[in-house]
C-alpha cells in the first residue's frame, strides 16, 4: 500500500527544501539496508503497515516491497516483473505489488529499484490478507523466517481492549523473535525516542496535508504521493521529523505568500481515492492538471500519520489503519477530509490489484457523494500492472466529472 | 445561424447540423469511428444534405472517443454531457439516460435543463456493450439489426449466465449445440446485455422519464428487457444514435 519517491526534477532542487530532504531520506533508507547487509547484519523486508517502530528501535534495517514495487512500476518495469511471476504460475488476478515482489525474489535484480535480499520478512495483515500468502511464499522461496502479526478487521469505531491485548502480545513476540534473529536488543529508552520522532513526523505530516483547506491549496496533491514514502519507511527517525516540520512550514509559507506547488489556476478541488496508478502517473496527473483540477486530498496519504501516547496506544493505532476498518468508519474519515478541504468532486481508482480497497468503493463513494453533495467518477486501472488501464476511458470520466463540477459552480 | 456537432465513436461517426439551436437541418451516420475516414465522410454528407458549406458554420463541437483528435472542431465536450443535452432536446422531460455504445455503457442522470448531474459507466469489461451483441451476432450468423425481430418470437428466454463475453460465447455455442431455439437464444443474449446495464443503472437513482441512446438502443429486444429489469417505460427515438452529435451541436450553439 505504500509508495515511492518518484523523481522528476526539471530544475535542480534546492538542497534546503523539504522536497530535497525528503527525497534524500527515502533514498537513504535503501542505502542503509545495503550498507547493513555489507556489514553482515541481518536485514528484512517489511509490510508498509507493520509497526515500523519495532525494527527502528532495534536498529534493524528494513526495506518495503510495496514501495519497491511502486518504484519499479513508476519507472516502467511493472509488466516485465509481473510476467515473470505469472510464468511461475501466479495468477494475474493477484495484487501486482505481490507479483513484482515475488518476481524480484526470483531474479534478485530489477533496475527499476534494487533492494538487498532479506534475512527475514515482517508481515502484518492490517492491510489485506493477500499479504499473508505473498510473504509466506517469499519466506518459503528464500528459506527465511517470517514474522507475522495478525490484526483483525475492525467492525466497530473503537478498538476493544481485548484486541489491543491480542495485538500487543504479538508485537512483544515479534520483538523477541527479532532479537533472536538479529542479536540486537530492545531498549525502552530508544523506543521512547522513536515514538517521539514518529509523533513529531506524524503531527507535522497531517498538519501539512491539512493545509489543503486553504484556497487555493498551497500544494499539488501529487506531491503527497512522493513525500509519503518517508512516512511509510522512516517516520521514526529524527531527520524525518525535521523534514516533515520543514514541509509544513513551507506549505504555511506558500499560503501566506499566495503561492502553491500546483502550477496554474486551481479551478476545481477533488479527493482521489485509492492507490496511485504508478505506471501512468504522468497521464493521470496531466488529465487533472490540464483541466485545472487539483487533487487536494487523499486518505492514502493521511493513512501513514500515526499519533499515540504509549505502547498500548500504538497497538490500537495499528488496528485502525484504513484497510482494517469498517465501511462506515472509513466513509466518515473521508467525508471529514472532503468537508475540511472543500472538495468538489471525488475520483475513484478502481484498482484491479487491490480487491479489498476497490471492492467496497462503489458503495462507499456513493455514500460520500451523497453526504457531501459532490459528483463521483471512477476509472479502471492498476497500481502497478500497466495492462489494466485505458487512457481514453480515464479521460472521458475525468472530463465528465469536470463538466458536472463546472455546472455545479454555475448553480 | 448554423452550428455543427460531430460524434466520433469507437465504431461509428455521426454529424448533425443545427439551425439557431432549435432545428436539426441534417444529420449523417457512417460506420467506422476514430482512425477511419468516416468522420470526414459524415461531415461532408451532413453539410451536403443541409446545402451549406464550412463557411456557413458558426461553431463546431466534437464529442465521443475521438473528440480530442479532430481538427475540425472548435472545442470538445464529453459524450456524457452531449448525450444529456441531446436527449433533453428530443425528450425535454427525460431525467435518466441509458446509453449503450460500441464499447461502453453509461447511465446519466440529468437536470431539467439538460445538464448532466451524475453518471456511472461500465467497467473495462465488454459485457453489456454493443461489442457483446456484435460478437454474439457473429457466432449466430444473424445480422444485429435482425436480432430484435427474432427475439420477439422467443417462447422461453434462455439464460446466459456468464457475464464475460468470451465465456458467454462458449455458453451460446453449447446452448446452440443442445438444440435451444434461435429466438430463445437471441432473447437471452438481449436479456443478458439489459441485465448487466440495469444493475449499473440501479446504482443511480432512476428518475423517470427514462430513455435509451446509443446504437444498442435501436435493438428493441434489449429495450424491452431493460423495461422489465427497471420496471419503467423507456422512451426511444429513431435519432437515439444521434443524441451525442445533437448535444455537441447544441453546445456549439451555446458558445457561438
Ligand atoms: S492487495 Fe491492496 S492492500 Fe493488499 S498488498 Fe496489494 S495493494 Fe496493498
Amino acid at each position: 500500500m505504500a509508495e515511492e519517491q518518484v523523481k522528476k526534477h526539471r530544475t535542480p532542487p534546492d538542497p534546503n527544501s523539504a522536497k530535497y530532504k525528503l527525497g534524500q531520506i527515502a533514498a537513504k533508507a535503501y542505502q542503509d539496508a545495503f550498507d547493513a547487509k555489507v556489514r553482515g547484519e541481518k536485514i528484512g523486508w517489511c509490510a508498509s503497515n507493520f509497526p515500523v517502530e519495532i525494527p527502528e528501535t532495534l536498529g534493524i534495517a528494513v526495506v518495503y516491497p510495496e514501495n519497491q514495487a511502486a518504484a519499479i512500476a513508476a519507472r516502467g518495469f511493472g509488466q516485465q516483473m509481473c510476467e515473470i511471476s505469472e510464468a511461475d504460475g501466479y495468477s494475474n488476478d493477484i495484487c501486482a505489488y505481490a507479483r513484482i515482489s515475488l518476481a524480484y525474489a526470483k531474479t534478485k535484480d530489477c533496475e527499476g529499484q534494487q533492494v538487498p535480499m532479506p534475512d527475514f520478512v515482517l508481515c502484518c495483515n492490517n492491510i489485506c490478507n493477500c499479504m499473508i500468502k505473498w510473504y509466506e511464499n517469499l519466506a518459503k522461496e528464500l528459506g527465511i523466517p517470517m514474522i507475522m502479526i495478525d490484526i483483525p478487521f475492525n467492525p466497530d469505531y473503537d478498538v476493544p481492549e481485548s484486541e489491543v491485548a491480542y495485538v500487543k502480545a504479538q508485537f512483544l513476540d515479534a520483538i523477541h523473535q527479532l532479537e533472536k534473529i538479529t542479536g540486537k536488543k530492545w531498549s525502552p529508552e530508544k523506543y521512547k525516542e522513536v515514538m517521539e520522532y514518529s509523533g513529531r513526523s506524524s503531527r507535522a505530516w497531517l498538519a501539512a496535508t491539512a493545509t489543503a483547506k486553504y484556497e487555493p491549496s498551497p500544494f499539488n496533491g501529487f506531491d503527497l504521493l512522493n513525500h509519503m514514502a518517508v512516512m511509510v519507511t522512516a517516520r521514526g527517525k529524527k531527520e524525518a521529523a525535521e523534514a516533515m516540520e520543514l514541509l509544513l512550514k513551507e506549505y504555511e509559507q506558500n499560503h501566506a505568500e499566495g503561492k502553491s506547488t500546483y502550477r496554474g489556476e486551481e479551478k476545481y478541488r477533488i479527493m482521489f481515492e485509492g492507490i496511485a496508478c504508478w505506471p501512468y502517473l504522468r497521464a493521470t496527473s496531466h488529465g487533472l492538471k490540464d483541466r485545472g483540477i487539483n487533487m487536494v486530498t487523499t486518505i492514502y496519504a493521511d493513512a501513514f500519520g500515526f499519533i499515540y501516547k504509549d505502547f498500548d496506544d500504538m497497538c490500537a493505532q495499528y488496528c485502525k489503519v484504513p484497510n482494517a476498518i469498517n465501511l462506515e468508519y472509513a466513509r466518515d474519515k473521508r467525508v471529514k477530509l472532503c468537508k475540511e478541504n472543500k472538495v468538489e468532486g471525488l475520483l475513484v481508482h478502481t484498482n484491479r490489484s487491490c480487491k479489498l480497497w476497490s471492492g467496497f468503493m462503489p458503495e462507499m463513494s456513493r455514500q460520500i457523494g451523497e453526504e457531501c453533495g459532490i459528483p463521483v467518477a471512477s476509472f479502471d486501472g492498476d497500481q502497478a500492472d500497466p495492462r489494466n488501464f485505458s487512457e481514453a476511458q480515464y479521460d472521458t470520466r475525468v472530463q465528465g466529472l469536470t463538466e458536472i463540477m463546472e455546472a455545479n459552480k454555475e448553480g | 445561424m448554423y452550428t455543427f456537432g460531430i460524434d466520433i465513436g469507437s465504431t461509428t461517426s455521426k454529424c448533425v447540423v443545427l439551425k439557431d439551436g432549435t432545428e436539426i437541418v441534417s444529420s449523417s451516420l457512417f460506420v467506422g469511428g476514430i482512425g477511419t475516414k468516416s468522420p470526414f465522410l459524415a461531415r461532408e454528407e451532413a453539410l451536403k444534405k443541409a446545402g451549406i458549406t464550412d463557411k456557413d458554420i458558426s461553431g463546431t463541437a466534437a464529442t465521443g472517443y475521438g473528440r480530442n483528435r479532430t481538427e475540425d472542431a472548435d472545442f470538445n465536450v464529453s459524450e456524457l454531457s452531449c448525450h444529456a443535452l441531446g436527449a433533453h432536446f428530443i425528450f425535454p422531460r427525460v431525467r435518466t439516460i441509458i446509453d449503450i455504445g460500441g464499447q461502453d455503457a453509461k447511465v446519466i442522470s440529468l437536470s431539467g435543463d439538460g445538464k448532466m448531474r451524475d453518471f456511472l459507466m461500465n467497467d473495462k469489461c465488454a459485457a453489456g456493450t454493443g461489442r457483446f451483441l456484435d460478437v454474439m451476432a457473429a457466432i449466430l450468423q444473424v445480422p444485429v439489426n435482425e436480432m430484435e425481430g427474432m427475439a420477439q418470437k422467443a417462447q422461453k428466454i434462455s439464460q446466459i449466465s456468464s457475464t464475460c463475453t468470451v465465456f458467454a460465447e462458449s455458453e451460446v455455442i453449447s446452448q446452440l449445440a443442445n438444440g435451444v431455439e434461435m429466438p430463445d437464444l437471441i432473447a437471452g443474449i438481449c436479456d443478458s446485455v439489459a441485465g448487466r446495464v440495469a444493475s449499473l443503472a440501479k446504482r443511480i437513482t432512476i428518475v423517470p422519464e427514462v430513455c435509451m441512446s446509443g446504437g444498442v438502443a435501436r435493438n428493441g429486444g434489449v429495450r424491452l428487457a431493460m423495461e422489465r429489469y427497471l420496471g419503467t417505460e423507456i422512451r426511444f427515438s429513431e435519432q437515439a444514435q444521434l443524441f451525442g452529435a445533437i448535444g455537441a451541436a447544441l453546445y456549439a450553439f451555446q458558445k457561438s
